[in-house]
């Protein structure tokens, strides 16, 4: 488990979020303490993909490792009823919500070393599904990054933990806040994992096409970022990843 | 499947909605199988709420659409806690037509309805329900069409045409109101006497915008304040978020929005590219997580033909759970050209959500068109034309050599020229155009 990245997932015209459920379950079971901010699905559907996957939520959550924000079930809380002590999601409330520092404090509060001694875990882990919906819900690309921007600094480079996100890519739907938002991570992230849907269109033995882009945002861009591509396809409990042509069903 | 925890713990809870890390939670979510915590009584009493049956994928619990093709191409219907949206066709026709199938469903299976409209007043909207197909009505009319038919195969009682071979045939007509999924005869309305029978909320706009807030003004336009207030009351009042425990008999609210997204919402992102570019996406936002939370099923239909910035359209297709389009042939040159003429526009199966599950039910077919016959709506693969079957339609002389003469390829030209644009829907026919 590398330390002090931060990965960005990114999907166009596909569903990235198979890789959620990856880096997930991978640190869950790498023994990693992990902040989950699920914003766009329920808590149950990730826990049954993650059994499938091999980990268990409900059980890691019990114990400490999993700390999870259910974006869904905690939107109608802080909708419907004001809160007494500010909510990470908070700016639901708020006509022109300026930044997400509750969202922030709720990360840094969640990935706190604990200090006792007990139950050590390997470093921390911060994931988040989805941020193009926060850019839905009123917030402005800017605000996105700067939370990530701090996050990155909480997580990242003091704490030596990961940060891993996923934003959708608009593609030529003019989505400028999106695209801000996409070209800002891209230039800060060490790996940026890229679901494509194909050129060709639906296909039923290969879903998508899987780029692996290698960056080191500190270093100037002398030497050239190695990529990879995969073709993939899902199945009920992996992901198979083979080389462009190479699927089984070609062959 | 869902709720097992709630059956199971609901004599100690306090029905509190919003409790904090509380175990009675209602979510259609949870896997059917052996739970530890759940005894087998309240999983049967789960899957008998009317109307509804696991997915065969996954377990989901699904809803009838009301159109049972239309459940087919999602793979077996719409999975309760989920939203479906519907693109409107231009004169929204066949969107507010499959918006009555799913009320009208709801009430055949005694589900709860919530009507929400800007436009029609919801008492009006349920007078116009079309009545459900019974029994031997329907076998009669089958039967006379039958008489109608060359085809030695009964497929006329096929409603979805496509791969033959693979799928197992649909079974003809409704049966009685205990299956999944009816039949519908557009000419006819739902009689009075179910109407009446079944329970129902309606949202008239344009009544309830005068009576105050009392919500802090956020950057939701007035309406779809409103509109989340009271669905999340009716969602409380009446325990479908497992809220009240000791109700006997679980039920699905079915809830049906009209042209969100309208002007007369209150919401400018159709008149304008620079209107108010979140109001929409934080409602259906809440809207979802008010939906995960209780056992609702939700159809809107929402006329994105008609927003200006499409950005919002790919953020909205990204917040909803299942996404359909539907262009009608009205008005555009397709009514006209003779191979359209059998169907009535073209349904576009946008987004079908993986729920539960890392892969989805997707059929290979993507062109679909559909056609609303006398009684039914019915829809089918866009059929791949025989070079001669183009010329049949286009009542050219069949050429039978090689070489094709100036004058006949100039009369394929047109209509290829208006197979572009729709062309990847024809793309079988297309290609046979390749000399």
């Amino acid at each position: 488990v590398t330390k002090g990245k931060l990965t960005l997932l990114c999907d166009a015209n596909t569903d990235g979020s198979f890789l959620v459920h990856h880096f997930l379950s991978f640190y869950l079971k790498a023994n990693c303490k992990v902040c989950f901010v699920a914003l766009i699905q329920s808590f149950s559907h990730y826990n049954i993909v993650g059994q499938k996957l091999g980990v268990s939520l409900t059980v890691a959550r019990e114990c400490g490792q999993l700390v999870f924000l259910e974006g869904l079930k905690s939107s109608v809380d802080v909708f419907f009823r004001a809160q007494a002590e500010p909510h990470p999601l908070q700016f639901l409330r708020e006509a022109n919500a300026e930044n997400l520092q509750p969202l922030y404090e709720f990360v840094r509060e969640a990935l706190k070393p604990v200090d006792d001694g007990e139950a050590a875990w390997r470093c921390p882990v911060l994931l988040v599904d989805d941020l193009s919906v926060l850019l839905s819900l009123g917030m402005g690309a800017v605000a996105v990054l700067d939370f990530i921007h701090y996050c990155r600094a909480t997580v990242c480079w003091e704490r030596k933990g990961n940060i891993v996100a996923l934003v959708h890519d608009s593609g030529d739907t003019e989505d400028e806040e999106n695209n801000i938002l996409l070209n800002g991570l891209s230039h800060q992230s060490h790996l940026i994992l890229r679901a494509e849907g194909l050129a060709t269109g639906f296909c039923r033995d290969v879903h998508g096409q899987l780029r692996i882009l290698w960056r080191t945002p500190s270093q100037p861009t002398t030497q050239r970022d190695q990529s990879l591509t995969y073709q993939y396809k899902i199945q009920d409990k992996s992901v198979s990843f083979f080389a462009k042509g190479m699927s089984p069903a070609v062959l | 499947m869902a709720a097992v925890a709630t059956c199971g713990t609901g004599a100690g809870s306090t029905g509190s909605v919003v409790a904090a890390g509380s175990k009675n939670h209602v979510t259609s979510f949870q896997r059917r199988g052996p739970r530890a915590s759940g005894s087998d009584s309240s999983y049967s009493r789960l899957v008998s709420i009317a109307g509804t049956r696991p997915s065969v994928r996954n377990g989901q619990l699904l809803v009838s659409t009301g159109l049972p093709a239309l459940d087919q191409l999602l793979g077996g219907g719409l999975a309760v806690g989920t939203v479906l949206l519907i693109e409107e066709d231009k004169y929204n026709i066949y969107s507010s037509l499959l918006f009555k199938y799913f009320l009208a469903e709801g009430i055949i299976n005694g589900h709860t309805l919530l009507v929400a409209s800007a436009k029609e007043d919801p008492a009006d909207i349920l007078q116009e329900l079309p009545a459900p197909l019974l029994d031997d009505n329907f076998k009669k009319d089958f039967d006379e069409e039958a008489c109608n038919h060359k085809t030695a195969e009964s497929n006329i009682k096929m409603k979805i045409a496509w791969r033959y071979q693979l799928l197992p045939k649909m079974e003809a007509g409704p049966v009685s109101s205990s299956r999944f999924g009816h039949y519908y005869d557009a000419s006819k309305k739902m009689p009075q006497e179910l109407i009446e029978a079944s329970k129902w909320h309606g949202f008239f706009f344009p009544e309830k915008s005068s009576s105050t807030l009392n919500i802090e003004p956020c950057s939701l336009t007035h309406g779809y304040i409103k509109l989340l207030q009271f669905i999340q009351n009716i969602i409380y009042e009446e325990g479908f978020d497992g809220s009240n425990p000791q109700k006997k008999q679980k039920n699905i609210l079915r809830i049906g929005i009209q042209n969100l997204g309208s002007p007369l919402w209150g919401d400018d992102i159709c008149c304008t590219e620079n209107g108010n570019s979140h109001s929409l996406t934080k409602f259906l936002y809440v809207l979802r997580g008010l939906l995960r939370t209780s056992l609702s099923a939700c159809m809107i239909t929402m006329p994105t033909h008609l927003i200006q910035n499409k950005a919002i359209i790919s953020r909205v297709t990204n917040l909803s759970d299942t996404v359909v389009g539907l262009e009608s042939f009205i008005g555009s040159e397709r009514e006209t050209n003779p191979l359209y003429k059998d169907y009535h526009g073209l349904i576009h199966i946008r987004q079908i959500p993986r729920l539960n599950n890392l892969i989805y039910d997707v059929s290979d077919v993507k062109d679909l068109a559909f056609k609303l016959k006398r009684k039914l709506f019915t829809i089918e693969e866009e059929k791949e034309y025989t070079l001669n079957d183009l010329y049949k339609r286009l009542h050219l002389p069949p050429d039978l050599s090689d070489t094709v003469s100036r004058s006949s390829k100039q009369d394929l030209a047109e209509p290829s020229k208006l197979l572009g644009p729709g062309c990847g829907v024809m793309a079988g026919g297309k290609k046979h155009l390749d000399f």
